[in-house]
C-alpha cells in the first residue's frame, strides 16, 4: 500500500498517519520556520511562527495533523508578512541585542528572522525590566531573551525527569519560573549536561566560561541559513 | 476589628485545606482559592508546602497560582477592593469614584497601604453593569450603585476596620430586574420536573428531541448541542463528565447571574439530563470567581436536591442513575470561559486553552469524554425535555431556535434582563429598554460586534448578529474611541500570555490606543491597528486573541471620525518626544536649564535629587 501524501507548496510529501504537518515536512527534509517545536516533544503551539495556510484556513503547522491530499501553503505574500510580524513581536517584547549576544549565530530567533527578511523591529520596543539569574556556578539565565517557548520546561520534565522550569504569570507578564525554594537556579537540581540546559532556541540558558568559544562568523547559522542547517546541530 | 477574624497560621490553613480536599493534585486551584480566603495571600513557603503535600513541584504550583488574577503572590490589603472596570461603569464614573476612594484612604491604586489595611485596584467586569458602578470586596462581597456618598461611607468603614458582615446589607443587594421574560426567565417548573420528563422519554428519545430542537450553545460559538452530546456519548472512556460553564466573563454580560439565582433548578435539571443521556456520574459547575457571592446559595440548592433525591445516588429512584455535582470556583481569568481552558483550570492547571482536536467531547476532564455547556444552554435543555424539540424549534429562526436572554446595560432607561425569541431586531430591544439617541450598540461584548444606527434593523440570530448575551448601549454623548480603548485594555489584561500574537499583540494594541488617546497618533497608527487585527484574527491559538480586535475594527470602520480627531497628523507622527526622552538624563544630572532641553518650554522645575 502506498503511503499517504499531502501537498506542501504544491509538492507531494509522504506522511505517517498521526504526524503533524510540521513533523512530516521535517522528516521529508523540508523546512517550515518554527521556534517552540522540537523533534521528540509534543507540539506546544505557542510561537505561531509555523503558521501556514491549510486550504483557506490559517493554522499552525505544528498542531495540524497531516492528512491525505491536504493542501498546505507555506509562502504567499500574506503568510510571509504574518510570519515577519510574529517574529518582530518576539523581538520587541524582550530585550534582544544581537550584536552583543553570546548566542548570535546560533540563535534560532535571529536565524529565522534573517530567513524571513526582517530588517527592523517594526513595532515599538517594550524594553521590559527582567533581572538575570547568575546564581548558578555553571549556568546563567538571561531572561531578557526569553520567548516563552517552554522547551526548557518540557525538556526538564519529560527528558531529564527534573521539572527545573515552569511557566508563570499571565499576559505580557508571563515568565519562566525556576523551581527551587528560593526561585533561583543555584538552588535547583539542574546540571549543565541536562537537555533543559541545552535546548533553548534563543540565548536564555547560557554556559558560563564558554563565551565566544566559537568565533562569531563561524557559527552554525553564520555558515548556513536556518532552512538548510541540520536540526540536530541546532541548540 | 479586622476584615477577617484573626486568621489561622500557614500550617493550620494548609491542614484545613488538605483535610477538605485530600492530597488531590487536581484540586490545586480550589486549594489555592481556599487558602487565600483564609490567609489573604499566598506566601512562597505555603506554595512549597502545598506542592509537597499534593505531589507537585513548587515551581509548578507558583506557575499555576501566578496565572489567576485573583490569586495573590504578594501581600494585599486586609480589605481588597476591586472596582469593576467595564466601559459602561467607566461611563458611570467608576474611575473618578476610585480616585476619590484612593484619596480618602491615602492609598495608591494597585499597592497596599503602608499599614496593610487596604488595597484598591480594578478588575474586569464582575457582571453587575446593570447596577454599577460596582466593586468586589475580598473576592466575596459586592457593592452596587456606587456614588460619592457610598464611597465616603465605605472609606470610613475600611478605616475603622468594620467587619464585612456589619457593612450595610443593602449595599450588596443585587437586583435581577427582568423586563421581558419568555421561556427561560418566566418558567416556574418544579425542581426535577424536567428531569422526570427526560427519564420518561428515555435517553435515546431525549437526545432525539434535542436534535429536533436544533438548540445551539449559548456561550457564543453556537455549536449544536445535540451534536456535542452525541460525540461525547459515542466517545469511549471509563466515564463521562458533565460540566456547566458558569464563567460568564464577557464584559457587559450578567444573564447567567440571574439564571443561577432564579433558575438554578432548571440548570441542574439540564445537567442531570445530560448525565442521564451520557451515562455520566460526575458533574461540575465552574463558577467564575467574581460570582463567589453566589456560591453558598448554589451549594444549598444542590444539598436540597440531594435530600429530595434529585442528585446523588438513585436519582428519582432509578437504579444506576447516580450523578453528583461539585462547584469549582474560578479565580479571575476570562480565558477560562473557553471550554478547554476551563477544563485545564478544573484539573488544577494554568487556564491555557488546549490544542484542539481532540475536543473535550472526546478527551476533556482528565482525558475523559466531557460535555461543556453554558448555563443558559442547560436551562434550555430542561425546557426541551418538558415540551419537546418541535416546540422549541418553532420559536426563533430556522438556524437559531428558541429564545435568548440579553443583558442590557448602558445608556437606556431600563437596564436589566430581556428575553426574546431569536430573530428579534436590535431596534425593538432598544425601544423596549428605553434607549434614546443611540449611537451604537455593542452586541455580544467586546468580542462581539459594534453596530451603528443604520444597522439597528438587523436581527439577533446566528445567521445575522450572533451574541453571547451582552447588549451595551451607547448614546450620542459617548466617545466610541474611548469604548474601543477600554476593550483593548480588557484584552491586554485578560490575554493568557501563551501565544505570541495574543500576548504581544493585545499589549501593542493597548499601547497604540494609549498613544492615540495622548494625541500623539497618526494615520500610520490606524494602519498598524488594522494590521494587528488581521494578524490576531489569523494566527492566535484560541478565540480570545482572534476576537480581540473585533470591536476595534468595527469602531474604526464605522466611527472613523472618533479616531481621526485624535490624530496629530493624517500622515506620520513619531511615538516618542525627543525632549521627554531626555528627562531621565536631566534627573540624573540635576539639570533643568534651557540647554538641557530640545524644545523651548522648560518643564516645571524639579528639585535636584
Amino acid at each position: 500500500m502506498n503511503r499517504p501524501h499531502f501537498l506542501l507548496g504544491g509538492d507531494e510529501l509522504p506522511f505517517t498517519p498521526g504526524e503533524t504537518v510540521l513533523e512530516a515536512a521535517t522528516r521529508a527534509g523540508r523546512y517550515i520556520p518554527h521556534l517552540c517545536w522540537h523533534e521528540g516533544f509534543a507540539p506546544h503551539g505557542s510561537c505561531r511562527v509555523c503558521t501556514v495556510k491549510v486550504g483557506t484556513r490559517t493554522m499552525a503547522a505544528c498542531t495540524t495533523a497531516a492528512s491525505e491530499g491536504l493542501e498546505v501553503t507555506l509562502h504567499d505574500e500574506a503568510l510571509d508578512a504574518q510570519r515577519r510580524s510574529l517574529l518582530q513581536m518576539l523581538f520587541v517584547e524582550g530585550n534582544h541585542f544581537c550584536p552583543s549576544c553570546e548566542q548570535s549565530g546560533r540563535c534560532k530567533l535571529q536565524a529565522t528572522a534573517y530567513a524571513a527578511g526582517i530588517e527592523g523591529p517594526h513595532f515599538e520596543e517594550f524594553y521590559p525590566d527582567r533581572p538575570i539569574d547568575a546564581s548558578h556556578a555553571d549556568l546563567l539565565l538571561e531572561f531578557n531573551r526569553c520567548i516563552l517557548c517552554g522547551l526548557c520546561a518540557r525538556a526538564s520534565e519529560q527528558y531529564d525527569g527534573k521539572a527545573v522550569f515552569a511557566l508563570g504569570g499571565h499576559g505580557i507578564a508571563s515568565h519562566l519560573v525556576v523551581n527551587s525554594a528560593s526561585g533561583r537556579l543555584v538552588d535547583s537540581d539542574i546540571h549543565p549536561d541536562d537537555l533543559a540546559a541545552n535546548i533553548c532556541p534563543v540565548g536564555v540558558i547560557l554556559k558560563k566560561r564558554r563565551g565566544f568559544d566559537v568565533p562569531i562568523g563561524q557559527r552554525l547559522y553564520d555558515r548556513l541559513p536556518i532552512s538548510s542547517a541540520p536540526e540536530d546541530e541546532a541548540p | 476589628m479586622n476584615a477577617r477574624p484573626a486568621g489561622p497560621d500557614i500550617d493550620t490553613a494548609l491542614h484545613t485545606v488538605l483535610a477538605r480536599h485530600g492530597p488531590d493534585r487536581h484540586a490545586l486551584v480550589q486549594m489555592l482559592v481556599d487558602l487565600q480566603a483564609m490567609l489573604g495571600w499566598l506566601p512562597r513557603r505555603l506554595l512549597a508546602d502545598l506542592a509537597a503535600a499534593i505531589g507537585r513541584t513548587p515551581g509548578d504550583v507558583e506557575g499555576v497560582a501566578g496565572f489567576y488574577r485573583f490569586l495573590h503572590l504578594q501581600p494585599v490589603g486586609r480589605y481588597r477592593l476591586l472596582f469593576s472596570d467595564n466601559v459602561i461603569e467607566r461611563q458611570q464614573g467608576s474611575h473618578e469614584l476610585m480616585a476619590r476612594l484612593c484619596r480618602q484612604l491615602g492609598v495608591a491604586p494597585g499597592e497596599p497601604r503602608g499599614d496593610g489595611a487596604v488595597s484598591v485596584a480594578t478588575c474586569s467586569c464582575i457582571g453587575l453593569s446593570d447596577q454599577g458602578p460596582s466593586l468586589l470586596v475580598n473576592h466575596r462581597l459586592v457593592v452596587t450603585h456606587l456614588d460619592e456618598q457610598r464611597i465616603d461611607q465605605l472609606a470610613s468603614l475600611v478605616d475603622h476596620e468594620v467587619p464585612l458582615h456589619d457593612w450595610p446589607a443593602d449595599w450588596s443587594h443585587v437586583q435581577d430586574t427582568v423586563h421581558r421574560a419568555d421561556v427561560l426567565l418566566g418558567s416556574t417548573n418544579a425542581p426535577g420536573q424536567a428531569l422526570q420528563a427526560a427519564l420518561t422519554r428515555g435517553a435515546d428519545a431525549m437526545l432525539a428531541e434535542l436534535q429536533t430542537s436544533r438548540l445551539r450553545g449559548r456561550g457564543g460559538a453556537g455549536y449544536p448541542t445535540a451534536s456535542k452530546w452525541q460525540a461525547c456519548r459515542q466517545a469511549p472512556g471509563p466515564e463521562h463528565v458533565v460540566v456547566c460553564n458558569a464563567d460568564e466573563g464577557e464584559p457587559g454580560t450578567f444573564k447567567d447571574r440571574a439564571l443561577l439565582r432564579r433558575q438554578a433548578d432548571a440548570l441542574v435539571d439540564g445537567m442531570a439530563i445530560a448525565a442521564f443521556v451520557l451515562g455520566a456520574r460526575r458533574g461540575f459547575i465552574y463558577l467564575r470567581g467574581e460570582y463567589r457571592w453566589l456560591l453558598d446559595e448554589l451549594l444549598a440548592l444542590l444539598q436540597q436536591r440531594r435530600a429530595a433525591g434529585l442528585l446523588g445516588a438513585r436519582i428519582l429512584g432509578r437504579a444506576g442513575f447516580d450523578f453528583d455535582i461539585a462547584v469549582h470556583l474560578g479565580a479571575g481569568a476570562y480565558v477560562c470561559g473557553e471550554e478547554s481552558a476551563l477544563i485545564e483550570s478544573l484539573q488544577g492547571e494554568r487556564g491555557t486553552p488546549r490544542i484542539r482536536p481532540p475536543f473535550p467531547a472526546e478527551k476533556g476532564y482528565l482525558g475523559l469524554p466531557t460535555v461543556v455547556n453554558n448555563v443558559e444552554t442547560f436551562c434550555a435543555v430542561s425546557h426541551i425535555a418538558l415540551h419537546g424539540g418541535d416546540w422549541w424549534a418553532g420559536i426563533g429562526t430556522p438556524q437559531s431556535t428558541g429564545t435568548k436572554i440579553h443583558s442590557v446595560s448602558g445608556d437606556c432607561e431600563r437596564p436589566g434582563l430581556y428575553e426574546y425569541p431569536f430573530g428579534t431586531r436590535i431596534a425593538r430591544i432598544l425601544e423596549d429598554c428605553g434607549a434614546r439617541h443611540t449611537q451604537a450598540v455593542q452586541v455580544g461584548g467586546p468580542s462581539g460586534q459594534c453596530l451603528s444606527e443604520f444597522e439597528f434593523n438587523r436581527r439577533i440570530a446566528f445567521e445575522d448578529v450572533p451574541t453571547a448575551g451582552a447588549f451595551m448601549v451607547f448614546d450620542r454623548r459617548r466617545d466610541l474611541f474611548e469604548v474601543a480603548r477600554g476593550f483593548a485594555q480588557f484584552f491586554a489584561h485578560e490575554s493568557c500570555g501563551f501565544c505570541t500574537p495574543c500576548r504581544v499583540g493585545t499589549e501593542l494594541l493597548r499601547r497604540r490606543m494609549d498613544k492615540l488617546a495622548a494625541g500623539a497618533g497618526s494615520r500610520h497608527d490606524l494602519d498598524v491597528l488594522f494590521e494587528l487585527d488581521h494578524l490576531l484574527h489569523a494566527t492566535t491559538h484560541c478565540g480570545l486573541g482572534a476576537t480581540a480586535c473585533n470591536a476595534l475594527r468595527d469602531t474604526m470602520q464605522k466611527f472613523r471620525p472618533a479616531f481621526e480627531r485624535r490624530l496629530q497628523s493624517l500622515h506620520f507622527a513619531p511615538g516618542f518626544d525627543l525632549d521627554a526622552e531626555l528627562s531621565v538624563a536631566r534627573r540624573l544630572t540635576g539639570r533643568n536649564d534651557e540647554a538641557a532641553h530640545f524644545a523651548q518650554p522648560v518643564e516645571a522645575s524639579r528639585p535636584p535629587p
